[in-house]
């Protein structure tokens, strides 16, 4: 063999090795891309993070008592071998001593997660308003009895319902940081589809504007007015009638008694 | 000349002799795979995990090292069980052969092993010619990805895990199109490239392969001198290549062990044999015959660098010359059935 | 639907791009797509009351093509304007559970009936000759030891479990059939183990059963007082009711009592947590501080209450060898004594605030608030309670003493002032109550033990004098120790599922089914836990594949029509109870002395006796039901009978309650026809108007009646004949059995909100059984961690009669306090009345499900 062969062997396979990369590399940031719908078990790192470190192995799978995780087969659009698991399936019961995150030869779920409380799977969201059956008065509430973390995680606004007059609405609202994601919310949604969805948090979650500030949370944070409480307000007031500052505004000072003191004399 | 290798030493030896390496290979693939499947099957869970990754009685941590550090390249530290599985394992193919991996444990070799013995049964001699370098480009492309994107790429398409994977957590039936991937190997190697999956490309095997290196576990040519140039061994042999410098290479002063890492130890050679020229053996052995003059050392350093597959070498050349490999094959072409399996590779 | 065809187009594929990019899209987007349909013209709505509580709420039935297909909550009811429950939300699915009952099944071997066989399909024909051959062998035993007996010593080996499910005329036909046909009083409800309770302190307060509200107090009232009723799970609607007084109305507060944390403790502003049992002393220190701090009200108490002090020391309605009842020195004694105001503010002076405060572990500023909550004159106060009072041992004290608290305000019967009895069942007051399914009752508040009221009842149902045996019959938990004991041989149990209801089954319930001595029937939609272990299972047509009514908490008794055909053979109870009667001739049932009394009725069947007597069968049916819109509707019994049975039956109940010699006035109803034109109606039904707050004149007609000399808008109390509730004192007494060394914790047992008593309905709905798909044990985080048990594991718990494997809750629905388990009972997988003790209320018979030893461990 001689020097020409060997550089034009070298070379073909090279190219034929990069092409070969090429399409594994376009390949793989398609088929890397997590849906929606597929959530990753307690601990995972973020997407990308995760996706270099899990190796495929499914000890966490096999290590969860709920059997609820799976791994990713090739035609699902899902990272192939990765675990995933869909709430509307089955969520992750968030087991105290987190065993799938025990059984996770890499850190692909971080072991560094050991109260399942701090786990972020994704984030429930109350995606169809006029579908979620407490918003029109009925007595549901099984996203929130099933909660985990209910009471932080899923609380409920108590409204009047002004259609009936005579029933309030129990309202779920999911409070982004105390849910887990754990999706059993969405699994026991009774709804043909759920109107309680889980999904992953950047897809749902807004962000106030940097510059501004709730004034009455900040208020509460400081124990105080942040800039000096107001000097005493007067106010100019017909006879019997008072003015509160911050509280009630105006107010007519009402007695048992008539104004006129001869209207009690000659009563009859 | 043998209608299929091994006939000669199943008529004078025995059926059972001559297959008793590929019995206890195939007890060794099909066992572990079932310790895997005794779980989900039978509900007894020895073993959890896969291949990837496993705990065997809830104490033996075991971890393929390769994916591993595909996975510290990504930027992510194991945990110790993690760690310390991958060493064992690393610990362990080591000392037996890297390659034993291949021919004893990976369920894609049941695959390609089958399509080795239909080509061979069909007398298919075609084959695409590929390098058997390529292996090595791709376990370097393996490496390299999670390095540079943060993403374990290979596992996305890698046939070994997809088939262990697909078995263990879904059944023959709950594969899903990994069925596909492990087919596209088998055509593969059955139609285009023959054992051009294991031979050639597999970075799994490259990399087991280069574990191994120095393994205590060899097959050695023992009784090369008996040796009747039947050609059996080198048509079952599913690296060729590894057996001539052993075999053939007493001319040259080489010794009798097989010292490639390429060879994985499946005991083929062994099997078929009739004249019980090979054996295995504890210990590398030493590179050439302690008789070999000194002045010839060079040279056969030569050839054995020649004769292993590092070499840029495309053909795996044979340290023997090529007359007497030309030789062999006139020897033998009367035969129908081919006996340049080890010319195909060197073309 | 008003949407373009481009509309639709642009929604289709913004909805095919959503799912390609596996994203769900704003509503806005998807608004265009999704429209409510406009009513289905080919769907016949037609109202109907929901199958489940005691709340009563209404729901329109959408039928075609025979079946039922979809439902919405009735927007013109009053309960419920429009709304449901999740349970209301999926009734129409509980019709078509995949496993229905189709034919009758009988234990057979080698062809015939054997108690040890399997089930095989039998005709209707075959199981009802096979029946009554063992019910006519148990009753000639019966005749036998029956002779020489006067009427009121009259015993029946033959007995019947009924329903505060059934039907109105169900419960009716059935007690005509057991009490006036058969000559048995062995018929008992399962509102036995529900509301027998508050119908025993009913009577004893007030004389005449059930609340004198109605749910118009959760909007009047300042304060709710919550006493062992988890409404925001068990009556949900009302719960939503009470939410939103507690939102609107001013100083609005609610208080919340029971043994643990439930979910009605996310609106309480005064929440509870007290040792079981001492409700009892909580309601004798109100008592106390009402007394002491002079709040009561004087002029009330003076013309409207009279004192009395209950029979002390009477044991725990265990069987009498018990060491309990041994021990008790007036075991199930329910005597009365007179008494005054001056002795019964000395009875309630132990229960001091500190005293109390002790005994149950509520802090003194909490008990302190409750207390001058009802103290406050300017306060209306309704307490409201279900089973936390009357699954209590001491069922009938606790309700008559928190009355006594109402009583010495005169916070009663008027609008907010209100001690309200809510009911578990859809018609434990309609039917259960009402018709008198009880052992020892008659229709319309008529007892059994009451010559008199046997008299009228034979009277109106054309029996000969003395046929309506005058000794109470057995009770629920009584009727399984019989069963056992082999003393009673035939059982039928419709319209519940008792084995799975009733305490200690494994000791009792069990034992005394499969006694070869006796025969089960089990009337059921579905294979339940009771039909497994029957001998006979008859398949029965359920809620709306039938014609009926209903009477709910708040005396409201509404109607519904057959809307579809029941599946296969089953056939509704009602035609059960009166095909099987057809299979009496009197002379098998009666004695000679009393067919000789009415020589018309030789020959004749109990069917042509009780129910072709020229009453029940007076209304013709014309083939079919036609509602006023034109719209028909089938009716299956009335179609075999070949005439208007319900109507029958129902006009013929009213001769009890409303006709003019009637003896116990107060249940009066309107005529049948009414209440199939409205969403039902209150009683007593006067001049077709309904009554809302009774024993006070303006509300209820009758004051006047009963007292000419009242005052304008003054309170008489006509259930008593003085015209005066009784204040009874009770004392504290412990319960039959506390947490000790061995077994440590309390259990306590319950419902939730998504599964109805036993689940066999709505397990059968994938929703809800996906919701909550098993019992679960709910324990507090430090129980748990003693135990080493982990949220989510698997444990056993056990008490002395039985064990059981639950998955621990901790962070669950319900959070108990240290020291107590709540495990919910719809699981028919977990059967926790193994667990439970048989103890019950001397006075109801009613079981303390409540309160018994048990421990957990590691499974």
């Amino acid at each position: 063999m001689n020097r020409r062969d060997f550089v034009l062997g070298s070379l073909r396979t090279a190219a034929g090795v990069g092409l070969l990369g090429l399409g594994l590399g376009l390949y793989s940031r398609q088929a890397s891309s997590l849906p929606a719908w597929a959530l990753r078990p307690p601990g995972a790192l973020d997407e990308d993070r995760f996706n270099g470190a899990c190796i495929r192995c499914g000890l966490c799978v096999r290590d969860c008592p709920f059997e609820m995780l799976h791994l990713a087969r090739l035609e699902q659009p899902i990272p192939t071998g990765t675990p995933y698991f869909i709430a509307r399936d089955a969520g992750c019961e968030m087991c105290e001593d987190i065993p799938c995150v025990v059984a996770c030869p890499t850190n692909a779920l971080d072991h560094a997660l050991t109260d399942i409380n701090d786990a972020d799977m994704g984030l429930a969201i109350v995606s169809d308003q006029e579908a979620c059956i407490a918003f029109q008065g009925l007595r549901c509430e099984v996203c929130y009895n099933i909660c985990p973390l209910r009471d932080d995680a899923i609380t409920l606004d108590l409204e009047q319902n002004l259609r009936s007059g005579k029933h309030a609405r129990f309202i779920p609202v999911v409070h982004s940081e105390h849910c887990t994601g754990c999706g059993k919310c969405e699994e026991a949604c009774i709804l043909d589809e759920a109107a309680i969805k889980v999904l992953p948090r950047h897809l749902i979650q807004g962000e106030l504007g940097k510059h501004y500030r709730l004034g009455w949370e900040q208020q509460q944070q400081a124990g105080g007015a942040l800039v000096a409480p107001d000097a005493e307000h007067r106010y100019n007031l017909p006879e019997g009638m008072r003015y509160e500052h911050g509280g009630e505004g105006l107010i007519e000072d009402s007695t048992p008694f008539p104004s006129n003191p001869l209207d009690t004399l000659n009563k009859p | 000349m043998h209608d299929y290798p091994g006939q000669s030493a199943t008529a004078e030896q025995g059926w059972l002799k001559a297959h008793k390496w590929l019995i206890l290979r195939r007890t060794s693939q099909l066992g572990l795979l079932g310790l895997f499947l005794l779980g989900p099957i039978a509900g007894i869970w020895l073993v959890t995990g896969n291949l990837s990754a496993s705990m065997t009685l809830d104490a033996l941590p075991l971890t393929d090292p390769l994916l591993l550090a595909q996975s510290m390249l990504s930027g992510s530290l194991p945990v110790m069980s993690g760690l310390i599985g991958a060493l064992i394992v690393l610990a362990f193919y080591a000392l037996v052969g890297g390659r034993v991996f291949c021919s004893w444990v990976c369920p894609v070799n049941l695959v390609t092993d089958f399509a080795a013995e239909l080509r061979r049964r069909w007398a298919i001699r075609a084959s695409g010619r590929l390098s058997r370098q390529l292996r090595w480009w791709l376990l370097g492309l393996v490496l390299l990805f999670p390095l540079a994107t943060g993403l374990m790429a290979w596992e996305l398409v890698n046939p070994v895990t997809m088939m262990h994977r697909g078995l263990v957590f879904g059944g023959l039936w709950g594969m899903g199109l990994a069925w596909l991937v492990i087919a596209a190997v088998f055509l593969y190697d059955l139609f285009l490239v023959r054992r051009g999956w294991c031979r050639h490309l597999c970075p799994v095997g490259a990399f087991y392969g280069l574990i191994g290196a120095g393994a205590q576990i060899r097959v050695t040519a023992a009784r090369r001198e008996h040796c009747d140039d039947c050609m059996d061994c080198f048509e079952i042999c599913p690296e060729p290549q590894v057996i001539k410098p052993a075999l053939k290479g007493a001319s040259l002063g080489l010794g009798p062990v097989i010292r490639s890492q390429d060879c994985t130890n499946c005991g083929r050679c062994i099997d078929v044999c009739s004249k019980d020229v090979f054996r295995f053996r504890l210990g590398r052995g030493s590179a050439v015959l302690p008789a070999a003059p000194a002045s010839e050392t060079a040279a056969v350093t030569a050839a054995i660098r020649r004769s292993s597959s590092r070499q840029s070498n495309r053909s795996g050349n044979p340290p023997i010359s090529r007359s007497s490999n030309r030789s062999i094959h006139l020897t033998h072409s009367n035969a129908g059935n081919s006996a340049n399996a080890s010319t195909n590779a060197t073309h | 639907m008003t949407i373009s065809r481009r509309e639709f187009i642009k929604a289709q594929a913004a909805l095919a791009a959503a799912a390609v990019a596996g994203v769900s899209l704003p509503l806005g987007v998807l608004s265009a797509a999704r429209q409510t349909p406009p009513p289905d013209a080919d769907i016949r709505w037609d109202k109907a009351p929901c199958r489940f509580c005691g709340t009563g709420c209404s729901v329109l039935v959408g039928t075609k093509d025979g079946k039922v297909i979809a439902s919405q909550g009735d927007p013109d009811a009053p309960v419920n304007r429009g709304l449901n429950c999740i349970k209301g939300y999926f009734l129409p699915k509980i019709l078509y559970g995949r496993d229905r009952l189709t034919q009758p099944l009988l234990r057979k071997k080698d062809g015939v009936f054997d108690k040890e066989g399997n089930f095989e399909a039998v005709s209707w024909d075959e199981a009802f000759d096979v029946m009554a051959e063992h019910w006519k062998k148990a009753i000639k035993r019966s005749q036998a030891e029956n002779k020489g007996k006067s009427v009121d010593e009259m015993t029946s080996r033959v007995g019947m479990f009924g329903s505060g499910q059934w039907t109105v005329w169900e419960g009716y036909a059935a007690s005509k059939l057991l009490k006036g046909g058969l000559r048995s009083n062995n018929l008992d409800p399962n509102a036995r183990h529900c509301m027998a309770s508050a119908v025993g302190a009913f009577m004893r307060a007030f004389g005449i059963d059930e609340p004198m509200g109605c749910y118009d107090d959760l909007e009047h009232a300042d304060v709710f007082v919550l006493w062992g009723a988890n409404m925001a799970e068990m009556h949900p609607i009302l719960w939503s009711r009470l939410t939103d007084t507690r939102l609107s109305r001013p100083d609005c507060e609610v208080h919340v009592l029971s043994t643990f944390e439930h979910r009605c403790y996310e609106l309480a502003d005064n929440p509870i947590i007290f040792t079981p049992q001492t409700d009892l002393a909580i309601l004798n220190y109100i008592a106390n501080h009402i007394i002491q701090t002079k709040s009561y009200n004087k002029d009330f108490i003076d013309k409207h209450v009279q004192f009395e002090t209950a029979t002390t020391d009477i044991g725990y309605g265990l069987r009498p060898e018990h060491p309990l009842e041994q021990k008790a020195a007036n075991a199930g004694v329910g005597k009365k004594l007179p008494s005054s105001f001056e002795a019964f503010a000395k009875q309630v002076a132990p229960y001091t605030l500190e005293y109390v405060s002790e005994l149950s572990g509520v802090p003194q500023d909490k008990l302190l608030r409750l207390a001058k909550a009802y103290a406050d004159p300017n306060k209306k106060v309704s307490s409201f309670w279900t089973m936390g009072f009357n699954q209590h041992t001491r069922g009938v004290w606790v309700n008559g003493s928190c009355y006594n608290v109402h009583l010495l305000m005169g916070k009663i019967s008027e609008p907010g002032n209100s001690p309200f009895s809510l009911t578990g069942q859809p018609s434990a007051c309609g039917t259960a109550r009402e018709v008198g399914t009880f052992a020892h009752r008659l229709p319309a508040d008529l007892v059994v033990k009451n010559p008199e009221h046997r008299a009228f009842a034979e009277q109106i149902w054309k029996l000969p004098d003395g046929t309506i045996p005058g000794k109470v019959g057995y009770h629920a938990v009584l009727m399984h120790r019989m069963m056992k004991d082999g003393l009673m041989n035939c059982y039928w149990q419709m319209c519940n599922n008792n084995m799975q209801a009733s305490p200690n089954l494994n000791e009792e319930s069990y034992p005394g089914w499969r006694n070869p001595e006796v025969f089960v029937t089990v009337s059921d939609p579905y294979p339940t836990v009771s039909a497994q272990a029957a001998d006979l299972v008859l398949p029965t047509a359920m809620w709306v594949e039938k014609e009926g009514a209903y009477g709910n908490a708040e005396r409201r008794t509404q109607f519904w029509r057959e809307q579809t055909a029941a599946p296969g053979q089953s056939k509704s109870d009602l035609w059960q109870i009166m095909e099987f009667a057809k299979r009496f001739k009197v002379e098998e049932v009666w004695p000679p002395a009393l067919i000789e009394q009415v020589p018309e009725y030789a020959g004749k069947t109990l069917y042509e006796v009780l129910y072709a007597n020229g009453q029940v069968d007076a209304f013709p049916y014309e083939g079919q039901i036609t509602d006023s819109r034109g719209n028909q509707y089938p009716n299956h019994e009335s179609q075999d009978f070949g005439y208007y049975v319900q109507k029958g039956l129902f006009e013929e109940y009213r001769r009890f309650n409303s006709a003019p010699d009637i003896l116990k006035k107060g249940h009066e109803m309107a005529q049948f026809q009414a209440y199939h034109e409205t969403r039902g109606l209150r009683w007593p039904v006067i001049d077709g108007k309904e009554t809302l707050w009774r024993f006070r004149e303006g509300y209820d007609p009758h004051v006047a009646q009963f007292n000419p000399e009242v005052e304008k808008g003054d309170v008489y109390f006509y259930g008593n004949k003085n015209g005066r509730a009784n204040i009874i004192f009770a004392p504290y007494e412990p319960p039959a059995e506390s947490p000790d060394e061995e077994f440590d914790l309390w259990l306590c047992t319950g419902r939730v909100l998504e599964h109805w008593h036993s689940g066999s309905m709505t397990r059968r709905v994938p929703e809800l059984y996906r919701a909550v798909p098993d019992a679960v044990i709910y324990m507090s985080k430090d129980d748990a961690k003693q135990r080493r048990l982990r949220d989510g594991q698997m444990a056993t718990i056990s008490s002395r009669r039985g064990t059981i494997k639950a998955r621990v809750e901790t962070r669950g629905r319900n959070r108990p306090p240290n020291g107590l388990v709540f495990v919910p009972w719809f699981d028919a997988n977990r059967l926790v009345n193994k667990l439970t003790l048989d103890a019950t209320d001397p006075l109801s018979k009613e079981t303390d499900y409540k309160k018994c030893a048990c421990k957990v461990e590691r499974a």
